[in-house]
């Protein structure tokens, strides 16, 4: 039975992450909602599963020619620094208050997507023209 | 090609995907996402530039969580097979679905995922 667990929850939360939108907090709260899992360890695998999604999501998004490496660049120097901290803060703290901390970060998303004034999308950059 | 400029905020928030990669495990994307919008890229684009900016950033942090001891690799295994047909299948969506329901569908996951953590 589990092993069907396993599978829905990892197929569905590689759907939604290579969208791009939110797959990882499915996966989290799968592994420490439903199978006991204590956050860190839950936020060490859902690192690891990413792996896989986001190269066959890369592959497939770079063939549709999605991908503007120009921008992604200068965003992943940058992350680089945050990643050190956010790795040291998250060693620090008490699993429990991370799960919380984390649940409110979601719904706090969440909200701003779902009252978001829709406004008209920006013009796709066609990356043919000239 | 137009671009928007990118206004000073751009570089803060760049670090915090990070910061939120280390700290979370997840959630990158979550502001990834909104960013890259707001510098001018329409929202198919914003989403798929978003995953090549948390891949590495996702592998930098499950490198140091693996160096603090503070997880099992092997127990990420079993979670594999459906991470990598699950891609294909959200990858392979991507371009088709409309950028309204596409908002939509992140807005409601996000808060259905956000109460359940909440209100466990």
């Amino acid at each position: 039975m589990s092993w069907i667990l396993i599978g829905a929850a990892s197929f569905l939360s590689a759907v939604l992450g290579a969208l791009g939108m939110g797959g990882g907090g499915i996966l989290v709260l799968y592994l420490t909602a439903h199978a006991g899992v204590p956050q860190l360890q839950a936020q060490g695998i859902n690192l690891v599963f990413f792996v896989p999604v986001a190269v066959v999501a890369l592959c497939i998004h770079q063939k549709n020619r999605l991908i503007h490496w120009g921008i992604a660049l200068p965003c992943i120097f940058l992350g680089a620094i945050g990643v050190y901290f956010g790795v040291k803060l998250a060693m620090l703290l008490e699993q429990k208050l991370l799960g919380k901390l984390f649940g409110g970060f979601l719904m706090l998303i969440g909200l701003r997507e779902l009252f978001a004034k829709s406004k008209s999308p920006p013009p796709r950059v066609d990356k043919n023209e000239k | 090609m137009q671009r928007k400029k990118r206004g000073w905020m751009f570089y803060p928030l760049a670090v915090v995907i990070g910061l939120l990669s280390g700290l979370f495990g997840a959630g990158g994307g979550v502001v990834a996402v909104p960013v890259l919008r707001g510098v001018g890229l329409a929202e198919d684009e914003a989403h798929a530039t978003s995953v090549s900016v948390t891949f590495p950033l996702a592998v930098l942090s499950a490198f140091l969580y693996l160096r603090a001891a503070s997880f099992e690799l092997s127990a990420a295994w079993p979670y594999l097979p459906g991470a990598f047909l699950g891609a294909l299948l959200g990858a392979w969506l991507l371009p088709k679905v409309s950028s309204a329901w596409l908002r939509r569908i992140f807005g409601a996951v996000i808060i259905f995922s956000a109460g359940r953590l909440l209100l466990r």
